[in-house]
Parts: structure tokens; C-alpha cells; sequence
């Protein structure tokens, strides 16, 4: 049964919405018709500290609840977080990782001493910066998660995330098209080994 | 029905809009914050039409509900942990004076040491003070549990009032697909609220919470035991009546390949969920294994315990809080004592786990499961009380 879900964790620093761009990533999946699960790594919210959250997805139901120790895919938010955070691990020989970072994969494959995983980077940060202003890439990442995972056909992706921005900022609707934006060009830029 | 990927917290939080109560007084804490936050947002948008009474503690809270109860209104809030035991004084009474409120509870570890993650803890605490206490194992049946919980309460032959609980972050901050109702089904589903006694009702006056001493307390406490002996025929009527409109059935326990089973766990809340899980692997490679779910705690499933455990070799039964008596946990303890008579009854074995939201993984279950193997087949238990994943 469990080699039927996919789990995902994500990487990022308190504030920075890693919580979020799970919960985010997983409405879109089930909109697309999969089950899915979403929590934060469980406990106090600390500003800067690491921090991790998890996905669930599967076609059928997903029942587990315990934590996830050996992810397929691993999302890295914040680059520096790799030089104290072994971000790999529990992750399968044929995992993929994708980092936030202005490098290429090679260069961070290399620096974090990674053996494990396929790596993926794009610079979700910058893409952040100049399409809504502000440093935080969690939704960038969702477009580079659709490209180097596979696991969301990204059209579809698009055209949900687009209500789901729309509902969730009813309140801020000028951070709405920047937000798209910046999904579209980090799925456009992610770089591969 | 619209699907929407709810957490825990907010499928509770949706659950009372639509139950548009007309009293909530909430003092938020970790957590269950997001339950009664999400609800006061609900109440600043003019979604709902409930007084929402910001008070200043738990104590307070339960108290303004007991007040609002008494007058007539529908009534609900939300707490935790600490926060359930500051209303524990207040608690008995909302029961006594069979007031049907709903209380939203996310299972957190007691304090001390100060801790904010899953355990049974708080709930169990609070188990002999009359209210009807409802576990969920994902946000689909926290969601499904607080409407039915209205229904329950509010049924004449129960009026005692109920808490709806889910586990502390792993369901309370999971986010999940779940199946919700339309607003239209939901508030035909709940109903009119029927105020049988209001202490506002000057044409017939009634006294609630007077002094009442050997010569009638007895009778009351009586009248309270007869509700919830009556409390569960209601459950699981309000359960089927459930899922014939809505096509998702509830019972007081529930139970998963336990038919032919030979080993079997019995779990409350999310970590039967991850029992289940382990199950399906387990029947793959031929082992009889099964689930009991106690769904319902109080009143207690005794029968329906005894019958489903009936042929069953071995069980774990899983308790994820702790009576400090050295006896056990609080459903080891119970479901020990409900078969005591029975001639056909399984070797039990107590696991206290997860305390202070100490994981219980799948290799965790994995291990349970092998231990009632090996009692079934040995015949004998390792001890009736284990400690389970505490360093020693």
C-alpha cells in the first residue's frame, strides 16, 4: 500500500511558507484528482529556524498519519539551510531533490556532498523578487515541483492555482498575478543535472 | 458535495458555521487556536449569526457556555489540554444540568513537563463527568463527528452534552480531502434547536443549578447514568441515519478486518489510521490481523467490545495516555473489565504509546502485531503493561 503514496517533504525556515507551498501543492494535486495529505513539520513556529512540511499523495485513499522519514521528493527552499540540514535524508537512491538556489544542480550536488538524488534547480528567490516583490518562494517552488517531479500536469496546475489564489488572497488580490507569474517562469527555468 | 482539502481544525471550524450555533465563547489555545479563530473570522465576515463571547479563560468559556445553554441558545466552543482542565469544574456541571453543547477538543498532552503534541491525556482526564466523548481519526470524521455530535446531544432521551475530539497536529493540522455538505443540507440536517427548559422563559420558570442534597442529588446522578446508557442508541442511530443521507455510516466502534482475525489492536483517534495501513500488509502476507476503532469512549462501547473481540487470539490494546495506577491505561483498563466474564476473550496486552506526540510509526505496528502473533501462538502476554517506544 505505502509504495502507492508519494510523500514529499519540504525544507524552508520559519516564515518563509514552507508550510504553506505544501498545503498549497496539495490542493492542487487533489484537484486534479489525487488524495492527498499536508502538515507541518509538528510544533511551535519559530521565525528563521528550519523548519519542514510534508506531502501525501496518492490515487487511492491514504489512511497513514505517523510522520514521513523517507520522502521521494525533498524541496529546498532556502539554500544555506543544506550547510547544517542533511537534506537527503531517507531519500531513495532515485529521489529528487529541488533547491532554491541562483546554481546550477552540478554546482550544488558538489557542494552539499549529495549522493543520493536526481537535482533540480531553479531560483525560485529572484523569480519571487521580481514578479511579486517580496523573498518568499514558495510558490515559485510549485512550478518547479510540476517540472521536475512530473507528478501535476501543469496546465491543469495553473488554471486551479489561479481560484485558489484568488480565494486564499480575497483580501490582498494584488499579490494574485504575481504570484502566477512567478509559478510559470520557475517552471519554465528549473535546470536539471 | 463540495470536496475540499480541510485540515483537522478547520473541517471542525467549517462543521459550526454551518451548525451556525448561536453562542461560541472560546479562549483559544495550541492545538485548537485555529478551530475557534477560524470561527471568529466567520463570525467578523457575517457568515454565521452566533454571539461570539471573547472571554478571558477556559474556565470563563465553558462557564459563558453553561450560561447560554441555560437560556436556550445552541452552544458550542473549542479548547485543549490545559484548557479543557481549567473548565474541568465547569464540565460536570454543563452535564449535570443536561445542557447539549458541543465541544471541539484536540487530544493534547497534559502539562507538566509542558508539552503541546498528541496525547489522550486531557480528554480521558475529563472522561466521568458526563459527556459524550467522540474520537476522529482524520478531519473527514472530525468534520462528520461535530455535526453528528449536535444531533446527539440534542436527541431528548440524551441531552447531556458531547465533545468531538481529533489528535493534536497530526489530524488537527493535517490537511486532508474530505467530503463536506451543502450549507442548506447541514442546517436542515441539524434543525431547529428545541429549547426544552430556558431559565429566560418567564411563562414557565424553572430553577437550573439550585442546591440539592441527599434527598434528590442521587435521583439526579441517576438520570444522568440512565442518558448515557440511552446515549448509545442514539450514537448509533444518529450513525446510520448519517450514512443513509450522506452515504458514510458511524457506529460506537468500528472495526477493520476483525472478522476472521486472529490478532487484532485496538486504537482510538489517527494512529488507526496507520493501523490500518499495516493491516492490509499484513493480510497480504497471510497473517490475520485486524482493527477495532473505539470511536466512542463514553459511554462505552462494552458490548460491542466483547462481541468483536469475541475470536480473537490476541490483542494490543493501544492506550495513548496513561492512569498512573499501574493498571494500565484508561481503554486497557476498560475493555479488561468489560470481559471479565466472557469465556471467549483474547490475551490482552496494554501498549501505552505516543505520549507527549511521541511518533508511532508503521514499523511500530509492524512490531505490535508480531508481539500478539507470538502471544497467540505462545499463549502468554509479556506482561499485561508495556510501555511502548520510552526510553528506559
Amino acid at each position: 500500500m505505502s509504495e502507492k503514496i508519494v510523500e514529499i517533504r519540504w525544507h524552508g525556515r520559519g516564515g518563509q511558507g514552507a508550510k504553506t507551498a505544501a498545503l498549497l501543492f496539495a490542493d492542487a494535486a487533489m484537484a486534479l484528482g489525487k488524495n492527498i495529505q499536508a502538515f507541518p513539520e509538528y510544533g511551535p513556529e519559530r521565525m528563521g529556524a528550519p523548519v519542514q512540511a510534508f506531502n501525501r499523495l496518492s490515487e487511492g485513499p491514504i489512511t497513514v498519519h505517523c510522520g514521513i522519514t523517507n520522502p521521494q521528493i525533498v524541496v529546498v527552499l532556502d539554500p544555506t539551510l543544506m550547510e547544517s540540514v542533511n537534506v537527503a535524508d531517507g531519500l531513495p537512491a532515485d529521489g529528487v531533490i529541488i533547491v532554491n538556489t541562483s546554481k546550477t544542480p552540478q554546482e550544488i550536488k558538489a557542494e552539499a556532498k549529495l549522493n543520493v538524488g536526481k537535482i533540480f534547480t531553479v531560483d525560485a528567490s529572484a523569480i519571487a523578487k521580481a514578479k511579486f516583490g517580496r523573498n518568499i518562494p514558495n510558490t515559485p517552488m510549485l512550478g518547479a515541483m510540476a517540472k521536475g517531479t512530473g507528478l501535476l500536469d501543469f496546465n491543469a496546475m495553473i488554471k486551479d492555482m489561479e481560484i485558489k489564489l484568488k480565494k486564499k488572497f480575497a483580501h490582498k488580490p494584488e499579490v494574485i498575478a504575481g504570484n502566477l507569474d512567478a509559478i510559470k517562469e520557475a517552471y519554465a527555468s528549473v535546470k536539471g543535472e | 458535495m463540495p470536496q475540499l482539502a480541510k485540515t483537522g481544525n478547520e473541517a471542525m471550524a467549517e462543521a459550526m458555521r454551518q451548525i451556525n450555533p448561536d453562542v461560541v465563547a472560546a479562549y483559544p489555545i495550541t492545538p485548537a487556536t485555529e478551530i475557534v479563530m477560524i470561527f471568529s473570522q466567520f463570525v467578523a465576515d457575517g457568515l454565521v449569526n452566533t454571539e461570539y463571547v471573547a472571554v478571558e479563560s477556559e474556565h470563563s468559556a465553558m462557564s459563558a457556555c453553561v450560561g447560554a445553554s441555560a437560556a436556550g441558545a445552541r452552544v458550542m466552543t473549542g479548547t485543549s489540554s490545559q484548557g479543557l482542565q481549567l473548565m474541568s469544574e465547569i464540565l460536570p456541571i454543563a452535564a449535570a444540568l443536561r445542557l447539549p453543547i458541543v465541544l471541539c477538543d484536540v487530544n493534547r498532552a497534559l502539562s507538566g513537563p509542558i508539552n503541546i503534541h498528541c496525547d489522550h491525556s486531557d480528554t480521558m482526564a475529563v472522561r466521568d463527568f458526563g459527556w459524550v466523548q467522540i474520537f476522529s481519526e482524520n478531519a473527514q470524521e472530525a468534520y462528520d463527528n461535530v455535526l453528528q455530535a449536535m444531533k446527539i446531544v440534542e436527541d431528548e432521551r440524551v441531552r447531556l452534552p458531547a465533545m468531538a475530539t481529533t489528535d493534536g497536529f497530526i489530524i488537527s493540522h493535517c490537511m486532508e480531502k474530505i467530503d463536506t455538505l451543502e450549507d442548506a443540507v447541514v442546517k436542515n440536517y441539524v434543525g431547529e434547536h428545541k429549547v426544552i427548559n430556558s431559565v429566560l422563559d418567564v411563562d414557565k420558570p424553572i430553577t437550573l443549578g439550585s442546591i440539592d442534597l441527599q434527598d434528590y442529588y442521587f435521583e439526579h446522578r441517576m438520570a444522568m447514568a440512565d442518558a448515557m446508557n440511552h446515549a448509545k442508541q442514539v450514537i448509533v442511530e444518529v450513525g446510520q441515519d448519517f450514512g443513509r443521507r450522506f452515504g458514510r455510516s458511524y457506529g460506537m466502534i468500528e472495526t477493520y478486518q476483525l472478522d476472521d482475525a486472529e490478532v487484532a489492536i485496538v486504537a482510538l483517534g489517527s494512529t488507526c489510521g496507520t493501523a490500518r495501513a499495516v493491516v492490509d500488509e499484513l493480510r497480504e502476507k497471510g497473517i490475520k490481523a485486524g482493527l477495532l476503532k473505539i470511536r466512542v469512549f463514553r459511554p462505552f462501547p462494552a458490548d460491542e467490545i466483547i462481541q468483536a473481540l469475541s475470536k480473537i487470539k490476541a490483542a494490543a490494546i493501544m492506550d495513548r495516555s496513561d492512569t498512573l495506577s499501574s493498571q494500565g491505561g484508561q481503554v486497557f483498563t476498560e475493555v479488561r473489565s468489560a470481559l471479565y466474564e466472557q469465556s471467549n476473550k483474547p490475551l490482552l496486552t496494554n501498549y501505552i504509546y505516543g505520549l507527549g506526540g511521541r511518533e508511532i510509526s508503521l514499523d511500530d505496528i509492524r512490531r505490535i502485531f508480531v508481539e500478539q502473533v507470538e502471544a497467540a501462538a505462545s499463549g502468554k502476554v509479556r506482561g499485561p503493561v508495556q510501555h511502548f517506544g520510552v526510553r528506559q
